[in-house]
């Protein structure tokens, strides 16, 4: 069985790229057969956040215009055997592909017996979004707990259930637990409430993921990691575990924080 | 309510949660995809059509798109509120 999930968001810089890196590192460590691909033509990011950018030779836009077959084009990760990328053609626009050559792209990668195929949308809702989520089964959003992040996550899941896509799975990402407990961020029921999806996972904002994505090494194999536990989570419930949400209540505000925090008001 | 708390100054509500009141307040409109220009248009002609049965108080009237429970899913739907204060009745001629 394959399944093609499209990692998407609207807003730009919430975290689709790094999402994306770390649930294909995820799938693969357990052993699936996992395709990423890069929808976000000219802007292309997936490849120098997984550390493949020195090995590409062809790229998407190559597959979908018949410059080389798709087995050419697919990049085979430095650490994982099943892992592969295809990465966004970054010469030219998102003009170049349209969502039929998408969906057939999708069907192809399907009969290379790919178990999941993760599709990382561009932020926007024209046709780079369009494009993205043609050949999608399912759809992930990623959002952050702002303002201007949800109001377009909730834009976006309009748009995913008017194309078809219904009951897209939610990932609140860079959850800052010390603003949520003095009540200074939306928490995850805020959240969840206004937009009303389910939740895949919730994603502690963490600096080992700053640095992962400086070394091209996705967090999701560092064990010390509370982001990469996160994802490794999400990683379990999308092949179907029931794992709870990561317990956010073992990290108390010291006494420091508290009293830094009197001063703030 | 901790300890600290009864230092910090009240009534201000924390901004999470004005964040979320902004937020779910923009998403209606959002959703129903009417801008407030819309909206004023709508007052202007309900407020035209009222007035030739009843006169009312145009500086009290509140319209505004909410949110409600539908009674189909469990889902919400939006609704058009009106709070409409009358003055007086007019003389209706048949």
């Amino acid at each position: 069985m394959s399944e093609v999930i499209v990692i998407t968001s609207g807003k730009g810089g919430v975290g689709k790229t790094t999402t994306s890196a770390n649930l294909g590192c995820g799938l693969a460590v357990l052993g699936k057969k996992v395709a990423l691909v890069d929808a976000d033509i000219g802007l292309r990011n997936l490849d120098v956040v997984m550390g493949l950018e020195n090995r590409i030779v062809y790229d998407l836009v190559d597959v979908v215009e018949g410059n080389c077959r798709l087995k050419q084009a697919l990049i085979k990760d430095k650490r994982y055997d099943g892992l592969f990328l295809l990465p966004a053609a970054q010469t030219r626009d998102k003009d170049a592909v349209s969502p039929e050559q998408m969906q057939k792209l999708c069907e192809g990668l399907k009969e290379e017996g790919f178990d999941f195929i993760i599709i990382d949308c561009p932020a926007g809702i024209e046709q780079g979004f369009k494009n993205a989520i043609a050949g999608a089964d399912r759809a992930a959003v990623v959002t952050t707990p702002e303002v201007s992040a949800v109001r377009d996550a909730d834009r976006i899941i309009g748009l995913l259930e008017a194309n078809g896509l219904n009951n897209p799975m939610l990932i609140l990402n860079r959850l800052r637990i010390d603003l949520v407990q003095r009540g200074d961020m939306m928490n995850i029921e805020d959240v969840t409430e206004i937009l009303a999806v389910d939740i895949l996972g919730v994603v502690p904002d963490d600096e080992t993921i700053v640095i992962a994505t400086n070394k091209g090494e996705p967090a999701v194999t560092n064990q010390e990691s509370r982001a990469g536990q996160a994802y490794r989570n999400i990683v379990q419930r999308l092949i179907g575990q029931e794992i709870p949400l990561m317990s956010f209540e073992e990290q108390p505000v010291s006494f420091l924080e508290k009293l830094k925090g009197l001063f703030r008001h | 309510m901790d300890f600290f708390s009864f230092f910090k100054k009240k009534n201000a509500p924390p901004s999470g949660s004005v964040a979320k009141d902004r937020l779910k307040l923009v998403l209606v409109h959002d959703r129903v995809n009417c801008s407030s220009q819309v909206l004023e248009m709508l007052k202007t002609d309900i407020i035209k059509v009222i007035s030739n049965y009843m006169e009312i108080d145009e500086e009290e009237l509140d319209i505004q798109i909410t949110q409600t429970q539908s009674e189909e899913n469990n889902g919400t739907v939006p609704v058009l509120y009106a709070n409409i204060p009358i003055k007086s009745m007019r003389k209706v001629q048949d």
